[in-house]
Order: structure tokens, then sequence, then C-alpha cells
């Protein structure tokens, strides 16, 4: 039985970290030159996007709802349960929306991404395609990055006006709030840095999705097993990543903003 | 690498008597297995090299190295003159254009119907589509599945499959199609009506090959054997005549242990050699 070697597992880290970098500035380069692989962004843009629109509507209106229900209960001691709106609004757009946004499609399609190029990989098409001319960074990856970070970005609009909205529902119908001072609060609570930081998370979560998902696809090895391991890997991974970069981007918006 | 590899330089290289492929001093190992050791031949132009030897002698590999899918540790990989190891990553896609390939499992791309698999290469060049549609039926006529042009691969037989590669492979009308493992896995009957299609692209477009391959007896029918058109199937070389085109490599442990003809290899003195042929 050969020895744990914590050199070794450095080693394959670093090198893990440098695949991926070298995997995400190859499939970025290839976005300034031709062929580009319109016709593939649209499909993944379908795939991923009008794909991923059920979950996050549901996700989103849902989130809303039980966050007026709980904090409607603790703003009624201090008298201030008007303010439901304002603090539903404010962490839907801020931070549930992004984030739940950004987990729900990783968990869908990175998933998704991580799968089915592993399976091309252990099957050879990967190598058919570049036997047949073609990159497959090219063709599989810049377009899926391109497609998640354009999606994420509607879809995390989408979530946000949904839990807005499911708070407006649970306020009206359930806690009998007034509808106008849900809303209106809601409203003017929003400034301008903060829809800014709702909606610079969605581009750095669609992108470290998409990258996730391609990169334990493309390193797959060990058949059918390893297709599922990777899987596995890549929405670990990119949950993990997208709660990181959210702290990280929420850190250096408030360092810019100033809340 | 300066220039691109384009049709007419290639066929001015092939003009030069310059070899197909070529192997100089070859090493590749990964991580601390050395798979290749100090592999050099040539292949000419119009000859058809079958790459015999035990499973994990590196045949594959060598493969994927002939078509720059890998590149090698030490020594040099030549495609018509071209160094494989000079080429940027675009230069190696425009070389491939050269290059057929037929893979072991067939790695037909399964979102994609026969027919786009086929025209997958003229599709990629923005080739007219009425003149893919021509051609993807040319080719899948050859291989006699022009009726499967609908289907999608898992609705097809592994000797399908195997076809339908073969078709994928010979579309572009390359320089040189490499066959890696062509009749694994398949019943004889399917085997061997693979390997009336090898010869018969062999013989009718004269293409430049390497063939690799588990069983002696298809290595021996290609040797023995040519297409006639007229009758339109494989038949034996009169009077126990021999392909003049077809050589043989055998790898085993990673080195090559003989390189030549049918007759040479028929007639070997190594005891191992004749041991595995036997």
């Amino acid at each position: 039985m050969s020895l744990f070697s914590p050199e070794a597992y450095a080693k394959s880290i670093v090198a893990s970290v440098q695949e991926y970098a070298l995997l995400c500035a190859h499939a970025i380069g290839d976005l300034f030159s031709k062929p580009r692989y319109i016709a593939d962004m649209f499909t993944q843009m379908d795939s991923i996007g009008v794909g991923s629109l059920p979950i996050v509507v549901l996700t989103g209106f849902f989130t809303g709802c039980v966050l007026a229900l709980q904090s409607a209960t603790s703003l009624k001691e201090f008298g201030a349960v008007n303010m439901t709106g304002r603090l539903v609004a404010l962490s839907m757009v801020k931070e549930l929306g992004p984030v739940l946004t950004g987990l729900m499609v990783s968990g869908r399609n990175a998933s998704g991404m991580a799968s089915e190029l592993g399976s091309m990989k252990v099957s050879e098409q990967i190598d058919a395609m570049r036997a047949l001319g073609t990159d497959p960074i090219r063709k599989l990856v810049t377009p899926r990055i391109v497609a998640t970070v354009v999606m994420l970005f509607f879809l995390t609009i989408i979530s946000d006006s949904c839990g807005t909205a499911g708070g407006g529902v649970v306020a009206v119908g359930m806690l009998h709030l007034n509808g106008h001072t849900f809303f209106t609060t809601a409203y003017l609570t929003l400034k301008m840095g903060d829809v800014v930081e709702g909606l610079v998370k969605p581009l750095f979560s669609g992108f470290i999705i998409a990258t996730i998902g391609c990169y334990y696809g493309l390193k797959t090895t060990g058949g059918t097993r390893g297709v599922g391991k990777s899987t596995t890997q890549a929405v670990v991974a990119s949950s993990v990543l997208i709660i990181l970069m959210d702290f990280l981007v929420t850190q250096l918006m408030i360092g810019i903003f100033g809340r | 690498m300066t220039e691109i590899m384009n049709d007419e330089q290639a066929a001015e290289r092939i003009a030069k008597g310059v070899p197909i492929v070529e192997f100089d001093h070859v090493c590749l190992g990964f991580e601390e297995h050395q798979v290749l050791k100090d592999i050099s031949f040539k292949v000419a132009h119009g000859e058809t090299r079958i790459i015999l030897g035990p499973s994990g002698g590196g045949k594959s590999v060598l493969m994927k190295l002939a078509n720059g899918l890998l590149l090698p540790d030490t020594g040099d990989v030549r495609v018509l003159g071209w160094s494989l190891q000079q080429m940027t990553q675009r230069e190696l896609f425009q070389m491939r254009a050269h290059v057929g390939m037929v893979f072991q499992e067939s790695a037909l791309f399964d979102s994609l119907n026969v027919e786009d698999n086929v025209a997958y290469r003229l599709e990629e060049e923005h080739v007219d589509p009425a003149e893919i549609h021509t051609r993807v039926v040319e080719a899948l006529r050859f291989v006699e599945l022009e009726k499967a042009i609908d289907k999608f691969p898992s609705e097809l037989s592994g000797g399908m499959r195997r076809r339908v590669s073969i078709a994928r492979a010979i579309i572009s009308k390359p320089d040189l199609i490499l066959y890696d493992s062509p009749t694994g896995g398949l019943d004889p009957i399917t085997s061997n009506t693979i390997i009336d299609l090898v010869v018969k692209q062999r013989d009718v477009s004269g293409t430049t090959s390497l063939l690799i391959t588990h069983r002696l007896q298809d290595a021996f029918t290609m040797a023995t054997h040519r297409y006639n058109e007229q009758l339109g199937h494989m038949e034996k070389i009169p009077n126990g005549g021999i392909d003049p085109n077809t050589r043989f490599l055998v790898l085993n442990e990673g080195k090559v242990v003989f390189d030549g003809t049918t007759l040479e290899l028929s007639h070997t003195s190594d005891p191992w050699l004749k041991d595995y042929i036997s």
C-alpha cells in the first residue's frame, strides 16, 4: 500500500488549478477569433436559460413567500411590520435571488455539462471531434460559458421579481398588509448599488457554473463511473465557489457603494 | 511552422515522394510508465501499414501520435514531411483535414444522426449543403449504408457504426486514413465486411493507411486479397500473390520488433514473432 504523500497531493491541486485556468483562458480567447459557434450558443441558451426557467421561478417565488412570513413575524415585535416589503426586496435583490438562482442553475446545468462532456470524453467523441479538425473547447466550452453568463443574468432578474411578488402575495393574502405599502417600500428601498450588486453576481456565477461543469467533464476518465464522479464534483465545486464568490463580491460592493 | 498545409502543398509533397507518415526515434510515457520506446518507421504514399502486437503494446497511442492527438516526449512525428511538434494547435487542426480516423469504438456523435455524423467535417468547412448531401450519400453508398442515413447511432449495430465511422473518415478524401482496431469486438462475418471495405478503400482510392488489428487473419486477408470492382467484392489475389503495398509493423512492450513485408513476416526467424503469428 502506498503512503499518502502531502507533496503529491499539493502538486495535484496546483496542477488542477493550472489546468482550469488554462481552460478558462483558452475558452475566453476563442471568443475573439473565428470560427464562432453562434448556433451552439443559442442552443445552449435555450437549454440553460429556458430550461431552467421553471425551477428559478418556483424557487424565487417561494423564497420570497418564506422571507415575507419570517420577517413579518420578527418585525411585528418591533411594530415595524410595514417594513416587510423593504426587507424582502433587499434580501432578494442583493443576496437570495443571485445566490439561489446560481445554486439551482448549478445543480441543473453544471451537472448536465459535466455528464454530457464526460460521456463524450469516455466514448472518444472528444478525440473524434479533434480528429475531425474541430477544437472541442471552441465548440463545446465557449458557447456554454456565453450562454450561462447571459442567461443567468436574466434568470436572476426573473427570480428577484418572482421573489418580491411572492413576498407581496404572502404579505397581502396571509398577513393582511397593505399591498401598496409593501411594493412602495420595496421599490424605494432599492438603491443603485443594491441592483448593481445583485446583477454582478450572476455574471461570475454563470462563468463558474459553465467552466467548472466543462472542466470536470473534459477531465473525466474511468468510464460511466468516472462520469458520475465528475458530475458530483462539478456540482460540489461550483456550489462552493458560487458562495465564496458571493462573499467576495459582497465585500467588494460594500467597499464601492458603502452598503 | 509558418506555412499552413493546404491541398496543393500536400499534393506537391506526395508527388516528391515525401513519406506520408514518419516516426523518428519517438518516445512517449505517461507518469512513470514508458509506453513507446524509440519508435522509428516510415509509411510511403499508397502503402497500407498493418500494426500488430499484444494488447497494451502502445498501438492505439501510436495512432493518436500520427494524428497529433498526442505529442511525443522525444523524437519527431512527421505527416507529409511536416513536423507535428512544431505546429500550433490551429495548424494541427488544419493538418487533420488531410487525415481520416476510424476509432476503436466508432466514436460517433450520439446526438447527431448518421447524415450529420458523416457530414460533420464538411459542415465545419462550410461546404454547400447540396454538395454535402451528395457526398454523404456517396460515402454511405461506399459502405453500403444508404438506408441508415436518418438513423441515430443508438439505433445501429456495432458493425453498422464501424461502417458509418469509415464513411465519416473517407468523406473528405484524406491523404491518410488511420484505422484503430476497426474489427475489434465484432463477430467474424461483420469483421470480414469491414475488412472488405478497408480493402475496397485501399484498392479503389489508393489511400495510404495505418491499420491496427488484433486478428491476424484480418491482416493476412488484407495482404492476400484485392478488391474486384466488377464483381463488387474482395477476392484472393491469383497464384498466391501478395499485395506489394501492404507492409507490417509489430510492436511489443512499446518497441518495434518487426518492420517489413508480408513475406518477411511469414518467414521470420525471431522466436517471439514466430510464436505470435503462429
